[in-house]
């Protein structure tokens, strides 16, 4: 408080030697009560979310390297140490091999977290395609595309994707085709409401008419508005892919039971929680709940970022 | 209001067909042969050599898809879906008898998500920025971000094993038969996957709830309510609850869905003998028809709630009674746009 009464002095001071008319002092008009004045060494809004999205983004890289360099680790069994609590040597404790549970989850994490973004980015580009084509291919496609929406939203997604997981015969190629295939209609009817937007813009209608090119037009009026909504919707298909690679794992259908992946080490750990053994499912799913939560964090704060809209979110 | 209800059914029907060419695609594109998957199944074992000819051609390779997708469906019409090779019955039989474990879990956690959800957003929406508004947005934000599958484990970790509270599995106790199980028995074992899909479905309605919720407390109606003085509880009432009440019948219908592939995940956990898992056997053990079946009850389940959902907007909303065409097609619109909207929000 005592900064804005100082200011307030000066001004004062200011005013009272005539002076009015040059504002020197940096706290508004002369002799008006401050109200509310900025807290120094708070840092802007923007700088916030960028921070918390660049850790939130080197944290999940770290896990990726983490659980490649933790690979063998993660398998190597030790049966003097087997079904250990958690403590300092484990802090994740073992399992019923001896294998180190904090090794094994770290490998789990970046199996899941690489099938979920290469499945992923696979469905961003199937729902650019249809959003796409729903926006500029004329009434007919549109209604095409909102039949698939519908198709692929009337059968309830784990369903669906054990079914496609069933076509292709499980495994890797399984869930990763399962969830490309499934995940694309939210990103699709945003690309396709923002395509439809910008085709209207006045500033495309100005460059049309002042003669630009449609390639013209698309790279310079139209990607530099669409890229970044992609890039938003793209991080936030993440976490949905993830949970659900994990889910489909865990029923059997997606990868290998010799992978080290989530959905994996929790369907092992069901045979041995009524002996007692609680830290095999809680700290798995606890560090799986946490990268989900990271990649929303940085999805969200992207958004903010290239979104003005919705910076006060 | 005819006309909109004979559209919606026709969109339900055209869904339908295209669901099931989906389905069927999908089952026989499978690298899987039924007959060799099922070798040693009973089912198998007692069949007559012409019989397991007979099933070889409806499934195998020899018969052109479309003649085979049209036996299939042409029977399917007849309520003929097949035998399960996993579970030596009708398909048919093996749904009924399976249904009403699922349908009883579903609808338990639907009823309990939409109150739960419904009060819980009206509630932190209302109250936006209040510390009850950020413990239902924590609540949400935390839980759509766990697996269901990992909910249950947790459940059956703390309720069932640690603290005993709850049997840890199936349906009934286990030794008894089933004409001596209570209600109460089946209750108790139904409490723990119940409790794991509320708990998660609860995320999903509070979130979106909360959303129109504030949309509306910040629209000009409710700012001129409270000019003219109306106490809170008045605005609630007669404002907040309405509007609100179209987005939350379309959101708990959508939600069918989610319950239903919660209800896989969750009965696989608690080995809860409902479709979900029947499903999942039937995935596994390359049972096609029992697999194509289940598929198609749920797509059946989630149309018709959207039908339902749908047809029930009349009843609900005046202004889409009124006659006016061009306003019940532009609310209709915007009501299926905040469909798609909560199922992928």
């Amino acid at each position: 408080m005592a900064e804005p009464m100082a200011g307030g002095a000066v001004a004062g001071a200011d005013g009272a030697h005539g002076a009015g008319g040059h504002a020197a002092g940096s706290h508004g008009a002369e002799g008006a009560p401050v109200l509310a004045t900025p807290r120094l060494g708070r840092l802007g809004s923007r700088k916030r979310t960028l921070a918390a999205v660049l850790g939130a983004a080197a944290l999940l890289a770290a896990v990726i390297g983490a659980g490649l360099a933790l690979g063998p680790a993660a398998s190597t069994a030790d049966f003097a140490a087997k079904s250990l609590p958690p403590s300092a040597a484990h802090p994740f404790g073992t399992d019923w091999l001896g294998r180190d549970m904090l090794a094994r989850t770290l490998a789990g994490l970046s199996t899941s977290l690489l099938v979920g973004l290469l499945a992923a980015a696979a469905s961003s580009v199937v729902a650019v395609a249809l959003g796409a084509a729903a926006a500029l291919g004329g009434k007919r496609a549109d209604y095409v595309v909102s039949l698939l929406t519908d198709l692929m939203m009337g059968i309830p997604h784990i369903v669906l994707l054990l079914l496609i997981s069933f076509a292709l015969g499980k495994g890797f190629w399984g869930v990763a085709v399962g969830i490309a295939l499934t995940h694309w209609p939210s990103l699709a009817r945003v690309m396709r409401a923002e395509i439809l937007q910008v085709r209207e813009a006045p500033y495309v209608a100005a460059a049309r008419k002042l003669g630009a090119g449609p390639w013209a037009v698309l790279r310079r009026h139209m990607l530099p508005h669409l890229l970044p909504q992609f890039a938003v919707g793209l991080v936030l298909l993440f976490p949905h892919a993830i949970l659900h690679e994990a889910a489909v794992t865990f029923l059997g259908f997606g990868l290998s039971p010799e992978a080290p992946a989530i959905g994996i080490i929790l369907s092992e750990s069901m045979a041995y929680l009524s002996a007692g053994l609680w830290w095999l499912a809680v700290f798995p799913g606890l560090a799986l709940v946490a990268m989900v939560m990271l990649f929303d964090v940085v999805g969200t704060g992207l958004r903010r970022l290239v979104d003005p809209a919705r910076a006060q979110d | 209001m005819l006309r909109f209800a004979l559209r919606q059914i026709g969109r339900f029907a055209l869904l339908m067909v295209l669901v099931s060419m989906a389905t069927f695609a999908l089952v026989s594109a499978a690298p899987i042969d039924p007959l060799q998957a099922n070798v040693g199944q009973a089912a198998l074992l007692g069949m007559s050599e012409e019989k397991r000819a007979a099933l070889a051609s409806y499934w195998g390779a020899g018969t052109p898809p479309l003649e085979r997708y049209l036996n299939w469906a042409g029977a399917l019409l007849q309520g003929d879906l097949g035998m399960s090779l996993r579970y030596n019955a009708p398909v048919a039989d093996v749904i009924a008898s399976r249904a009403a474990n699922t349908l009883a879990l579903m609808a338990v956690a639907w009823a309990v998500s939409g109150v739960l959800g419904f009060a819980l957003g009206v509630l932190a929406g209302v109250r936006q920025g209040s510390w009850a508004d950020r413990l239902v947005r924590g609540y949400c934000f935390v839980l759509a971000s766990m697996p269901t599958f990992w909910v249950g484990l947790v459940l059956l970790v703390v309720l069932g094993v640690g603290l005993g509270w709850f049997p840890i599995g199936f349906s009934a106790p286990i030794g008894t038969l089933s004409a001596d199980v209570t209600f109460a028995d089946a209750l108790r074992h139904m409490a723990l996957p119940a409790l794991t899909l509320s708990l998660v479905g609860v995320a999903n309605i509070a979130l979106h709830t909360r959303a129109k919720t504030v949309d509306v407390m910040a629209s000009s109606y409710v700012r001129f309510a409270r000019a003219r003085g109306e106490s809170e509880a008045a605005i609630v009432r007669r404002h907040v609850l309405r509007n609100v009440a179209l987005p939350f019948t379309t959101l708990q219908f959508a939600q069918i869905a989610e319950i239903f592939g919660g209800s896989v995940l969750v009965e696989e956990v608690f080995s809860y003998p409902g479709l979900g898992q029947a499903a999942v056997t039937a995935g596994l053990g390359g049972d096609v028809a029992l697999l194509a079946g289940i598929a198609l009850c749920s797509a059946a389940l989630v149309f018709g709630g959207n039908l339902v959902a749908n047809l029930l907007y009349g009843a609900i909303d005046p202004r889409m009674r009124a006659n006016a065409r061009s306003v019940r097609k532009a609310s209709v619109g915007s009501v299926r746009g905040a469909r798609k909207e909560a199922r992928h929000g």
